[in-house]
């Protein structure tokens, strides 16, 4: 796999460094879905929102993985499901070797390990509490003394850029939105956890802070050797941010490889449209019409065979036929499009052996 | 030195003082910037005094009746309220019997918070089926005018001032329970909570750190608009005989006791029904004062 930025010692390191922090297979969740009782179709099942379809990847130790879509195609759904906040319907994460909710890997180890960032920072901060008192719950919860938990969230706060004597007894309403977010970060870290991951974390801050807030996460880091799972919409936040990125659409991955590769020579004709969508700094390279139209299907009947088949503008006939499995299109690269799939019925599908989709 | 944060300001020029007061600090200062709230709580205040410290402020024995100065009018020499059918100080009985309606108002209010808190909070944070099964159960009792189940509940008991208050607290209970669960509903799907849950906390930590602390201020301002209710209907209760018995002294009992003096001495027969008018409307106005001190975030 690629070769990601490490840092400083991990704790409790299990499987060495070639294991994968997380690993991430088949992970299936869909919302909804009643039986019909008035009308024509009485007792058949209605469709259920399929947030996340059959999702599976890995997070390497010490990587930031990017992880990007449109709204809606159920990135946070995934880091809910990851944080064990909503169960799965199917499928399994695997945390540094052992699943989580056995008896190698029980739920409360498991959540000392993954901590998460929520995009709105006013939300996510009890309005009751003091900034040392949120700080400090995650670790009072799982034993530490009250002293010694004030004591660390003080060292925290300190260490996410705000001064304990001026802040630790303040409330959220007394703070600025990118003070909160950092306050958020605090707690995340309280907990001494070797994942993070960040719901766009950054999305709802004014872009002078962001940009200081995303340094922040960046020293944060490699002084705790941290590994991130970074969601986000914005696609030159990603890109300062990940080594690796994963493009979903509709709950299902488009694409993923390495950051630099996908960025730069995108396989996947969803790919291509987001980074044609990024308004360009040269103003020779204005893009004139949009790269997507319309919004993205409906997720509870989503189209047949690629899901993007409806909006692209390679499809054939067989798109709207063959779902397409994610490919190699490369080292450490791989795609789900017709078109990068060797064999299959596709014009422009590279020469080759059929590969079962 | 300057010093600049990230919004920007020179954190040298913020004030350092008013900071960390907490959310009941700013309700209190804006509490007794409301005059109304103000002059209610006095009332209210003079009223508890009255009756706890019946016994000396009282000019004469609440019990003690004259057959021969029976319906005395307000301002006589002897009664300065005037006297009751049986002769008795109306102003002594009145003080007196603050403390018995003022504790059939409170008390059944004050269970029916613990009570409603405590089964509205678990069931909005369980949630589910439970939720629904507690809240069907709850909607039953809504289907019952609340004087109507009130007057029920006493009978089916029997008349006393502990079956009143048992009954009220009856009555009283549902209704808090749905506001604590509508308000503990929108807690629980707070970022706040989910991330709680993710640093492995558990249920009841997660209730009592994160949800009494948002939710508790809502209910309780809910149950002090009850205060007035509990009072009127005990007083009901007492005036169909249900609750406190003669020769109590007892607002909603003396009021029953001297309607037959309505047209003999007027304003003596209503001086009860007053001091129930000012005491319920008083803890309303409070009441009122209360939510909008907690409303501004």
């Amino acid at each position: 796999m690629m070769e990601g930025s490490r840092h400083g010692i991990l704790t409790c390191d299990r499987g060495g460094p070639a294991q994968p922090l997380l690993s991430v297979r088949d992970l299936t969740r869909h919302f909804g879905g009643r039986r019909a009782w008035i009308g024509a179709k009485v007792g058949e099942r209605r469709g259920a929102v399929r947030a996340v379809d059959g999702v599976s990847f890995d997070v390497a130790k010490g990587e930031t993985l990017g992880i990007v879509g449109e709204s809606g195609c159920g990135k946070s759904t995934l880091a809910r499901l990851i944080t064990q906040i909503i169960a799965a319907d199917a499928g399994e994460v695997i945390f540094d070797g052992e699943a989580v909710g056995t008896s190698a890997l029980d739920l409360s180890a498991y959540r000392r390990e993954v901590q998460m960032v929520f995009q709105d920072s006013y939300a996510s901060l009890n309005p009751r509490l003091t900034v040392e008192e949120t700080v400090a719950f995650g670790p009072r919860v799982h034993g530490l003394a009250r002293r010694d938990a004030i004591d660390r969230a003080h060292d925290l706060i300190s260490r996410v850029g705000l001064d304990p004597t001026r802040f630790a007894a303040r409330y959220p309403h007394e703070l600025s939105g990118g003070q909160r977010q950092r306050v958020n970060i605090a707690r995340a870290l309280a907990l001494q956890p070797r994942l993070l991951i960040l719901d766009e974390a950054v999305s709802a801050l004014d872009k002078s802070i962001e940009a200081q807030v995303l340094n922040l996460l960046v020293d944060l880091k490699d002084e705790f050797g941290l590994t991130y799972m970074f969601i986000s919409h914005d696609l030159n936040v990603v890109r300062f941010m990940s080594d690796r990125v994963m493009v979903m659409y509709l709950g299902k991955v488009a694409e993923l490889g390495a950051a630099d590769v996908i960025l730069a020579n995108p396989r996947h004709p969803y790919t291509m449209a987001l980074l044609a969508s990024m308004p360009s700094m040269d103003p020779d390279r204005r893009t004139t019409e949009a790269p997507l139209s319309g919004d993205p299907p409906n997720p509870i009947d989503p189209p047949s065979g690629c899901r993007f088949h409806t909006r692209c503008k390679f499809a054939t006939p067989v798109c709207a036929q063959t779902a397409p499995a994610l490919a190699e299109v490369g080292p450490a690269h791989r795609a789900a499009c017709l078109m990068a799939a060797p064999g299959s019925a596709h014009p422009q599908a590279p020469p080759g052996a059929a590969v079962a989709a | 030195m300057a010093v600049i944060t990230d919004i920007g300001l020179d954190v040298a020029r913020i004030p350092a003082k008013p900071i960390g007061r907490g959310y009941w600090f700013g309700v209190g200062r804006r509490l007794l910037g409301d005059p109304v709230a103000i002059a209610a709580a006095v009332v209210i205040l003079a009223i508890v005094l009255a009756a706890i410290f019946a016994p000396w402020i009282a000019p004469a024995d609440p019990y003690r009746a004259s057959m021969l100065r029976r319906l005395r009018p307000v301002g006589d020499a002897l009664y300065p309220l005037g006297s009751d059918e049986l002769g008795r100080d109306m102003l002594s009985r009145l003080i007196y019997g603050g403390r018995l309606s003022l504790l059939m108002g409170l008390l059944p209010v004050v269970f029916a918070f613990i009570a409603g808190s405590a089964i509205g909070i678990v069931a909005g944070f369980v949630g589910g089926r439970i939720n629904t099964a507690i809240m069907r159960t709850v909607d039953v009792f809504f289907a019952f005018p609340s004087v109507l189940l009130a007057i029920a509940l006493s009978g089916a008991l029997g008349a006393g001032i502990l079956n009143a208050i048992v009954s009220l607290t009856v009555v009283f209970t549902p209704q808090v329970t749905r506001i604590a669960e509508s308000v503990t509903t929108q807690i629980r799907t707070r970022d706040y909570v989910e991330a709680a849950r993710v640093s492995g906390a558990g249920p009841f930590a997660i209730i009592r750190v994160h949800v009494l602390g948002n939710v508790l201020g809502p209910i309780f301002v809910y149950a002090t608009s009850l205060i007035s209710v509990s009072m009127i209907l005990a007083s009901g209760l007492s005036f169909l005989g249900l609750g406190s018995k003669p020769p109590e002294p007892e607002w909603g009992l003396m009021l029953n006791t001297l309607r037959t003096a309505i047209y003999v001495q007027p304003v003596v027969a209503a001086l009860a029904g007053a001091m129930i008018f000012i005491t319920s409307i008083s803890f309303n106005l409070l009441s009122d004062g209360l939510r909008s001190a907690m409303e501004v975030k």
